[in-house]
């Protein structure tokens, strides 16, 4: 693992360990760095389609519920309506799709980041604290296959990095 | 209105968005200190004692009436709905600035929301807990306030769902859920702040409870930027239902002054502009005595005061509207219903309503004004009185003289309506004091992306950061 001072550092350092080979690289900082996800080679995240699945089916959710209570099983007349009266459904139908859509984004980023997680080998390095305050990691895993223990090491000096220590697993 | 300033001859007249000279380091001592240290401050402590006080005046208050009954509230035939249902929309609608500063600013690009918005969030959440208490205690039972929800039970019977009463409950439980996602979501990272910050391994616990083993994985930034902007984005069309459903408790009736059709958007204006009220009530006392001014700058307060101004001419133009359609619906009831309110007997609740309202805030149009702290916070004050006024001309104003003159009845609050009241600001008080000590005020990864050296820099040559540079190009979160 290496440790950088600046964003830019990390990012140009990022990109190098991208173009000299390695794949299983992880990257830290202390706020979201849009050019260090792309550059550690990771494009494509599915929130979005955990967000559209909730949204869709909290939405049928909240028709099935209306229509099953209001039409079906207690059909009453208020007011003259009609028993499938579907504007006065929809603004249940817009919270129950919003109220699962929400918990799709939620729950989705949440379990498609493996958390929680409480225990990460990366804690045990003493300087990772400043992971969430002021310092920026690269961490090349070693069960990639470009990995080597004093090869990687001195790339990684290489790139300016201001320490660089092993993560016990 | 981005922050970007290319071109470097170019001095941003505007105050910045974040104080000169901070590194990521002393931002985050800055904020997570105010968790940290281990003493109560007096002023912290006296505030929270009243704040309680009341607050126990309020839980006294829901007693009685829970023993008693709606009777010791000055409701009557025919003004059914009195401060309970004022105070239950005045609520709502202060927490609706919270969700707008967090969401819709996020999403229109305007970066100096990433200060205020964890805050303003959290008052979004502590005035939509007081407001739910007034739809939960004024059912009369509200020990069978469940039969609200759609359970198969033994009665053979559904909920109306033709209703605007059940799509509030459905609205205001959506809304009261996805705020403490959104709010809870931006807080997780800052929790890893505190957890790798905290000295005492019980604090350790607590934050990595809460934190979730947050680590600030590359690919967790990603994925966690994507769903913080889909919640903005779910938030926004939340936002503008709720308190459009709400408004259909009015509007769906049929008495004068209720049935138009204006309510939704008229409402909504109302209640953004109320809660940027509340947001400088609460904003400008939090950030002098927690020294937060390079955090929460003059450019915030000018921009707040200028949403107040914009949504303040709306709601003017929601009155002179409603004046338009009494005078142009020829309607007899209609026309009674304009003048009851101008010359009746709450006359003066009226006029009291378009001084705040309307009169008062044209200050904000002075630009020394709107950096005058003290002006701002009265003005804040006057719109805060003011928005409740107008739920009072809409709500009693409208059910004491309705179509037949046999069925007028004035109506007088009593101690209870007034107890409870000031019972639901003490708790909402209370709920932000501990609010503002045990957890970071300010989401720091936010303000950590302001500064100047968060940006990556894409030219290889080494760039100069000019100390002055005022708000200079700065990555937008969220882009």
């Amino acid at each position: 693992m290496a440790r950088f001072e600046t964003p830019t550092e990390v990012v140009r350092a990022a990109r190098a360990t991208h173009e000299a080979g390695y794949r299983k690289v992880n990257a830290y900082s202390p706020f979201p760095i849009e050019e260090l996800s792309e550059a550690i080679g990771f494009h494509k995240d599915h929130v979005s389609k955990t967000v559209l699945l909730g949204g869709l089916t909290g939405a049928a959710a909240g028709f099935a519920l209306q229509y099953f209570t209001s039409v079906i099983d207690y059909p009453i007349n208020v007011g003259g309506r009609p028993l499938f009266s579907l504007p006065s459904f929809v603004p249940i139908i817009f919270e129950t799709g919003i109220l699962l859509a929400a918990f799709g984004a939620a729950l989705g980023m949440i379990i498609m980041n493996n958390l929680p997680q409480p225990y990460h080998p990366v804690f045990n390095v003493p300087s990772f604290k400043r992971a969430s305050r002021d310092a920026f990691f690269i961490c090349i895993k070693s069960n990639d296959p470009k990995f080597d223990q004093a090869g990687t090491r001195n790339f990684l000096l290489g790139l300016g990095a201001k320490e660089v220590t092993d993560v016990e697993a | 209105m981005a922050d970007n300033i290319e071109n470097k001859g170019y001095v941003d007249p505007r105050p910045p968005v974040i104080g000169p000279g901070y590194t990521f380091e002393s931002l985050t001592s800055k904020i997570a200190d105010v968790v940290f240290m281990r003493r109560f401050q007096k002023g912290w402590l006296f505030g929270l004692g009243i704040a309680f006080l009341l607050a126990l005046v309020l839980f006294n208050s829901i007693a009685y009436l829970v023993l008693k009954g709606v009777g010791i509230w000055g409701n009557n035939v025919p003004v059914g709905w009195a401060f309970d249902i004022i105070n239950f929309v005045w609520w709502i609608g202060i927490g609706h600035a919270g969700t707008l500063i967090s969401a819709i600013l996020l999403l229109l690009r305007q970066s100096w929301r990433n200060s205020i918005n964890r805050f303003a969030e959290a008052m979004t959440l502590f005035a939509v807990a007081c407001a739910g208490l007034y739809p939960a205690l004024h059912t009369g039972r509200p020990w069978v306030d469940y039969w609200l929800f759609p359970y198969p039970n033994t009665m053979g019977m559904w909920p109306n769902f033709r209703s605007p009463l059940m799509w509030d409950v459905f609205a205001v439980s959506t809304y009261a859920t996805v705020s403490a996602i959104f709010w809870f979501i931006g807080l997780i990272p800052d929790f890893g702040t505190m957890r790798d910050t905290a000295k005492q391994p019980w604090q350790r616990r607590i934050f990595g409870i809460l934190s979730m083993g947050w680590r600030g994985d590359a690919r967790h930034w990603h994925r966690y930027e994507s769903a913080y902007l889909l919640l903005a984005g779910l938030s926004t069309p939340l936002v503008l239902s709720v308190h459009s459903i709400v408004s259909f408790d009015f509007s769906v009736g049929i008495i004068p002054g209720w049935h138009a059709t204006i309510f939704p958007p008229y409402f909504v204006a109302g209640a953004v502009y109320a809660g940027f009220a509340m947001v400088l009530t609460i904003g400008i006392p939090v950030r002098k005595f927690y020294n937060l001014e390079d955090f929460i700058t003059l450019r915030h307060i000018r921009n707040m005061c200028k949403v107040m101004l914009a949504t303040g001419l709306i709601v003017g133009y929601g009155y002179l509207m409603e004046l338009f359609f009494a005078w142009y619906s020829g309607n007899t009831y209609e026309q009674f219903m304009m003048k009851n309110r101008m010359f009746g007997p709450y006359g003066y609740m009226y006029w009291l309503l378009i001084l705040c309202n309307i009169l008062v805030p044209q200050l904000l149009w002075v630009k020394k004004f709107r950096e005058n702290l003290l002006v701002i916070f009265i003005v804040s004050m006057f719109i805060n009185v003011g928005m409740w006024l107008e739920r009072f001309v809409i709500i009693v104003m409208s059910l004491h003289r309705d179509f037949l003159p046999s069925s007028w009845r004035m109506y007088s609050p009593t101690v209870f309506d007034f107890s409870m009241f000031f019972g639901t600001i003490g708790l909402f008080l209370t709920l932000m004091f501990l609010f503002l000590r045990f957890v970071p005020i300010i989401p720091m990864f936010e303000m950590k992306v302001m500064l100047p050296q968060a940006k990556v820099e894409e030219d290889e040559k080494a760039a100069e950061k000019e100390k002055g540079t005022l708000g200079g190009a700065v990555p937008q979160f969220g882009d």
